[in-house]
Formats: structure tokens, sequence, C-alpha cells
């Protein structure tokens, strides 16, 4: 997160990906930081093997759909407020919040969450998708990305 | 958090934040939840006090690094909720593994950032940050650390 307000205060000129409106911005970041603190802590790699390796495999699954669930449900409460037409978190623009949404949701879908689950989530996230800038940002367009 | 086995359980409150957990807050006609979405918020339209976020921007990003250390990479493993899924046996080794890791950084990132507080000679969000953790770190009884700065 504080990379991405650095580059967006000091490298102007592209998407601004933080709004101008105050309480928007704060919902950008409200989403954002649902993402970052609320759900990605909880399915870190090292997490994940600390648990499989403490509990076992079956609670390991129970404990990433509990708090990915969790997670989801919260901030597709709050899109139904901050969505304009099931394109983007806030509004009719690209935000701090969807370059966070994005890796979650394909996060989600490697834990087996079915997304359907959260209407708005699934319709944003799949617009995103077919955006060019999230096309080459994706995992396996990377140079070193590691074919399984 | 604790009268009545937790208030935030309540239905009253699951209306205002469905993941049941604090702060939430209501102002302006809306809600924002997240600590740090909330501060910046208020150090934004609430101008007159001490700025929580300095004007420089590399000093900005250095608050905000020492504030996510502790908002996403230790207060996530100590809440209340993980640690009654991790249970009694296995909580105390969890604690000190995450509090440890997380104090670690952020003592190498203070080397480089603080002055008389955490970043330069001026009170900031990163100063909000800490001092609760320090005392959820005390409370657990993380000892092995001595704060120079």
């Amino acid at each position: 997160m504080p990379i991405i307000e650095y580059l967006n205060e000091t490298r102007p000129g592209g998407v601004d990906l933080l709004p101008g409106d105050p309480m928007r911005r704060a919902r950008a970041r409200m989403i954002a930081e649902i993402i970052n603190s609320g759900i990605q802590p909880y399915h870190n790699l090292n997490v994940v093997n600390k648990i499989t390796e403490e509990m076992g495999k079956t609670k390991r699954d129970e404990w990433l759909k509990f708090y990915v669930c969790k997670g989801l449900k919260s901030i597709e409460q709050i899109l139904a407020e901050t969505n304009s037409d099931g394109k983007y978190c806030i509004g009719n623009n690209i935000s701090l919040a969807d370059l966070c949404l994005v890796p979650q949701v394909n996060s989600a879908k490697r834990f087996k969450v079915k997304i359907a689950d959260y209407p708005l989530i699934d319709s944003i996230s799949t617009h995103l998708d077919q955006i060019d800038e999230f096309k080459q940002a994706r995992p396996e367009n990377q140079i070193d990305y590691i074919k399984k | 958090m604790i009268k009545e086995g937790g208030q935030q359980y309540s239905e009253e409150y699951t209306k205002i934040n469905p993941k049941q957990e604090v702060p939430a807050l209501e102002i302006d006609g809306h809600l924002i939840l997240q600590s740090l979405a909330i501060i910046e918020y208020l150090d934004e339209t609430r101008p007159g006090g001490v700025r929580l976020l300095p004007a420089d921007p590399v000093k900005r990003a250095q608050v905000r690094m020492i504030s996510e250390i502790i908002n996403s990479g230790i207060q996530p493993y100590q809440n209340a909720n993980v640690l009654k899924r991790l249970g009694d046996e296995k909580k105390t080794e969890w604690l000190q593994f995450y509090l440890s890791k997380g104090m670690r950084a952020i003592e190498a990132a203070l080397k480089e950032t603080s002055g008389k507080y955490c970043v330069g000679d001026e009170v900031s969000m990163a100063d909000l940050c800490l001092i609760p953790q320090v005392y959820s770190g005390k409370h657990i009884s993380i000892n092995r650390f001595v704060f120079n700065l």
C-alpha cells in the first residue's frame, strides 16, 4: 500500500489511483485495507505452511475459507454502495481498490471459493480482467513465472 | 472488546460491520472501516491539529510503511479471533513468532527514519500505530526486545 500511494503521488500523468474526493478516497483505501490487512495476512505462504504443519490440511482449508469469505462478504456489502455499474470498485474509475481486488479474487479461486456467491465482486473482477494493464500484470505473464 | 463476550459480535454492531471488527466510524453521512483509512480520512478532512501524514512524499511513504508493518504485518496475527482458533496450547509460540518478526522489521525501519519520533521529529500516524502495538507486545509478555529508539 505505501508503495502504491508513493507511486501515485510522485508519478502523476497516468491513471490517478486515489480519487480526488476525500470520502471516495477513504472508501478506496477501506476496500484495499480489508484485503491487505483483513484477508491477505491469513493466506500468505508462510502462514499457510505454519497452519498446515500445526493443524493439518482439513483445518488449513477451513482457516483459508473462513478468512477469505469473511473478507469478501464485507467487501461485497461495501461495493453495493460504492460501485456504479459493476465495472469498478469505486464509481466509474480504476482505483487502488481494483488493484487489490483482482489478485485477491485469483487467490480466492485457488482456494476454491465460489466467486459467484459475491455477484458484485464477480462482475467487477471479470470486467477488470479484460483491461490490458491487468492482463499484463497477471502472474502467468511475468518473465519469472514458474509453470506448475 | 471483552464486555459481554465482545460487543462487536452483537446483532446491532454486525449490521454496521458484518466483519464484527472494530473500528468503524460513521462520519459525514458514511461509514468508514479500517484503522488506517479512518486515520487518513480524519487527517485530510479535519485539519488544524497535528498533521499525521507529513507533507514530503518520501516521509509520508515511510510513515505508511511503518504503520502497515503493524497494521497488516503484526495485528492480524494477534487479534482475538485468530488466537481463539489456534487454542491456548499453540498461541504463545505463534505470537512470539509474528510479534518478533514484525518488531524486527520495525526496528530496522526506524534506524533509517526516526528522529524524536518514528519518522523525523514530528508525531505521525506511525507513532499512533506503534504505541498500541508495543502495549500489546508487553501485554502478551514479549520482553526480548529492548527498544533503543
